[in-house]
């Protein structure tokens, strides 16, 4: 016999809304953060599993979700490796229950690197597209086991349609971004629920140095609106919201005249 | 959502998203449809001799009535008892009856009625089992002289996590057992068989006062009057503020009697011609409830009263359950569901429930359902929710910005020495249930007795660390 959790272990996200645990994997990122200090603001002493490279950043990731009152335990993430992710989702199911999941971490890179050199564009395709797989596959089981939970994962407009600044991200999140869709539907009949965010540009420490694109959010609009969607149990956002107009406008332009664009 | 046989028992296993009545907070469970107090006992003894308890426990399900997350257990197994619904006895001589747990009290209501007999507590809604009844230890309009579901209940069967099924009384040996089950949301065992305490109804109506009140001080005050009638309740506005807060109209009754009938009724004053469910809630993308058709709604309700006070003859169910007569009305609010807030505060606590009204309708959350009464002493049950004083209910849509309205009403009522009613809630900290609920410890050490490895056990459970 298995042993069975004690009551402390498990919990569930309440009708208000507030979760008592949250996974965020990219634990550094600075949307997940936002998502974490909104949840925090909700419901006091969260218990947050950062799981992320060690390092300074993590150290004042945890320092800074300890500030708000967060109960805040640190795991190792390598984005690149898929045992990794085995060994962060354990052990933050070991915890107890994974009331809500961020999956956050993610790769601008260099796209024209990326689309000339193997290493540089495979680099890409791991830290975009394998690491979320293997980390949705596991919170899949997470979720079914559970009987409830939610997953968020970062995907982006890039992933609506490839343009020739930066194709090699789009063609990665676009495969994130359907597995994820997919995922939210395999999970529905587990009482799973499955979040698909789609930001535009956000000015945060990824997009640091690059110029602003227009309708250029941040990672608190980002946070906001994946609150505001898990409340309202939606499956997609796009942030801004006008974003959501933006990309089906751009989405059905023939391609000469979308290539033209200034994008 | 295909059925598979559940290991080691005849019985099939089907994956459920359940809700509460509120329809919040959905989480996913097997469901396990048992047609007999027999069933329960053998599934639970078969887990119990195999070692094989479900990883994440077993609550028992009626009708779902509970607002919240009382009879949902994400991941693990839920037992559907409203296939164990049979009238095992009645007995007319000494107004008792008899009967499986997953029964409905509006069965069980259809059934004793034309015998001449009535329940002495019956609910706001008739959709509800007995067990779930005897779970949340209900009360109804007339707590103030005849308490709680549990203070009629006279027996009752109760499977325990073992398998076994122990018969306990409110005053025999297993008291403590009894007590903890009166009120304990399912987290004892199973009950599978109850026998009830009847009173006698010369006839199927009621005789109803209706009054309005101007005001929060003037409901106040006619609630406070001594009252010959045992059944009273109040609607409130709970959108009106300034000097017309708290406005409202008061209903009292009691059976009607024979002579009080007219000739038309009189001819056949047990009929269940007045009774019966009417149209449905069709699903609605977005909830119609907000503010301009709350306001409304409370408008309406308010003048919908008569400006004086008035007697009429009424059908029971149109007195006491009225929103029965509208099936799955909480379509109403839409696809986010709603959450019910139930209090009560102590008789000297008025300037509490005065702050606590001016809050939700300071508040903008909207509410139609509002519902003010004056509660007598409380029950045995460690755990039940009844106690001496006022008692207010509101239903609030589910939306942006609640948790902020109930964190303030909590802060209210615990400083007033209050609790919330937990077959309502959806939503409160555990932190809070403990001071809440002064008598927790004394539940909790009847669990451990009765249920040491802690198999019962549902998403309320969990969430609050009853």
């Amino acid at each position: 016999m298995t042993p069975r959790p004690t009551l402390q272990e498990l919990t569930v996200l309440d009708a208000t809304g507030r979760p008592r645990s949250l996974f965020l994997l990219g634990g550094t990122s600075d949307i997940a953060l936002a998502v974490a200090e909104r949840y925090a603001s909700r419901v006091p002493g969260l218990r947050v599993v950062l799981a992320a490279r060690p390092g300074e950043r993590r150290d004042s990731a945890v320092t800074r979700l300890a500030g708000v009152g967060c109960d805040v335990h640190a795991v190792d993430l390598e984005a690149r490796s898929v045992d990794s992710h085995e060994d962060a989702v354990r052990a933050a199911a070991a915890l107890g229950d994974i009331d809500v999941a961020v999956v956050a971490y993610g790769l601008l890179g260099d796209n024209e690197r990326a689309w000339t050199d193997v290493a540089a564009g495979t680099e890409l395709a791991e830290v975009n597209f394998v690491g979320p797989l293997a980390a949705g596959i596991l919170l899949g089981e997470r979720v079914r086991e559970q009987g409830h939970g939610v997953v968020v994962a970062l995907s982006s407009v890039a992933a609506e349609r490839p343009r020739r600044s930066n194709f090699v991200y789009g063609a990665t999140k676009a495969g994130t971004d359907a597995f994820f869709t997919g995922l939210g539907e395999a999970l529905r009949e587990h009482g799973g629920h499955v979040l698909v965010v789609r930001p535009g540009f956000v000015r945060s420490k990824m997009t640091a140095g690059l110029e602003p694109a227009p309708l250029a959010t941040d990672p608190g609009r980002v946070a906001d609106a994946v609150l505001a969607a898990v409340d309202a149990r939606r499956e997609q956002v796009w942030v801004p919201g006008a974003m959501r107009g933006v990309m089906v406008v751009l989405r059905h332009l023939p391609r000469p005249v979308f290539r033209r664009l200034p994008i | 959502m295909t059925a598979t046989p559940l290991r080691g028992s005849r019985l099939d296993v089907t994956r459920r998203a359940l809700t509460g009545w509120g329809r919040t907070a959905p989480t996913t469970a097997d469901v396990v449809a048992v047609t007999g107090p027999d069933d329960v006992a053998s599934l639970l003894a078969g887990l119990h001799a195999a070692g094989e308890a479900p990883a994440r426990g077993v609550v028992a399900r009626g009708l779902g009535r509970s607002y919240g997350d009382a009879a949902q257990n994400a991941g693990g197994l839920v037992l559907d008892m409203t296939g164990c619904a049979r009238v095992l006895a009645i007995d007319v001589e000494g107004a008792l009856v008899r009967v499986e747990a997953g029964v409905s009290l509006d069965t069980l209501i259809r059934t004793l009625l034309p015998l001449g007999m009535w329940l002495p507590v019956v609910p706001g809604t008739r959709q509800v089992t007995v067990g779930g009844a005897i779970a949340a230890d209900v009360h109804g309009k007339n707590h103030h002289v005849a308490g709680s579901f549990g203070a009629h209940v006279l027996e009752l069967d109760l499977v325990t996590a073992d398998g076994r099924v122990r018969r306990l009384t409110p005053d025999g040996e297993d008291a403590d057992a009894f007590w903890a089950t009166v009120g304990g949301m399912g987290l004892t065992g199973v009950v599978v068989r109850a026998t009830l305490a009847c009173v006698p109804a010369e006839t199927a109506y009621a005789v109803v006062r209706t009054e309005r009140a101007r005001d929060l001080d003037h409901l106040l005050e006619l609630l406070a009057e001594d009252d010959p009638d045992p059944y009273s309740v109040a609607w409130f506005d709970a959108l009106a503020r300034g000097p017309r807060m708290g406005r409202a109209v008061l209903t009292r009754g009691r059976l009607a009697r024979l002579d009080d009938l007219p000739a038309r009724l009189a001819k056949r004053p047990s009929s269940l011609g007045g009774e019966g469910q009417g149209p449905a809630v069709p699903p609605v993308p977005y909830g119609l409830l907000n503010r301009a058709t709350g306001r409304a709604f409370n408008e309406l309700w308010f003048r919908k009263a008569p400006r004086r006070p008035s007697t009429d003859v009424e059908p029971l169910g149109a007195f006491f359950q009225p929103l029965d007569g509208v099936r799955d009305w909480n379509r109403v609010y839409g696809p986010r569901g709603f959450c019910q807030y139930q209090f009560v505060v102590p008789p000297a606590e008025v300037e509490s429930f005065r702050r606590a009204v001016a809050l939700i309708a300071a508040s903008g959350h909207p509410s139609c359902l509002n519902v003010l009464k004056r509660m007598g002493p409380s029950g045995p049950g460690p755990l039940s929710f009844p106690a001496p004083g006022w008692t207010l209910a509101v239903d609030l849509p589910a939306e942006p910005g609640l948790h902020r309205l109930f964190a303030q009403l909590d802060e209210l009522v615990l400083g007033a020495g209050g609790r919330v009613y937990l077959a309502k809630d959806a939503r409160l900290s555990s932190g809070s249930v403990e001071a809440m609920y002064p008598r927790l410890a004394e539940f909790r050490a009847v669990r451990r007795m009765l249920d040491p490895e802690e198999l019962f056990v549902s998403d309320l459970a969990r969430r609050v660390l009853l």
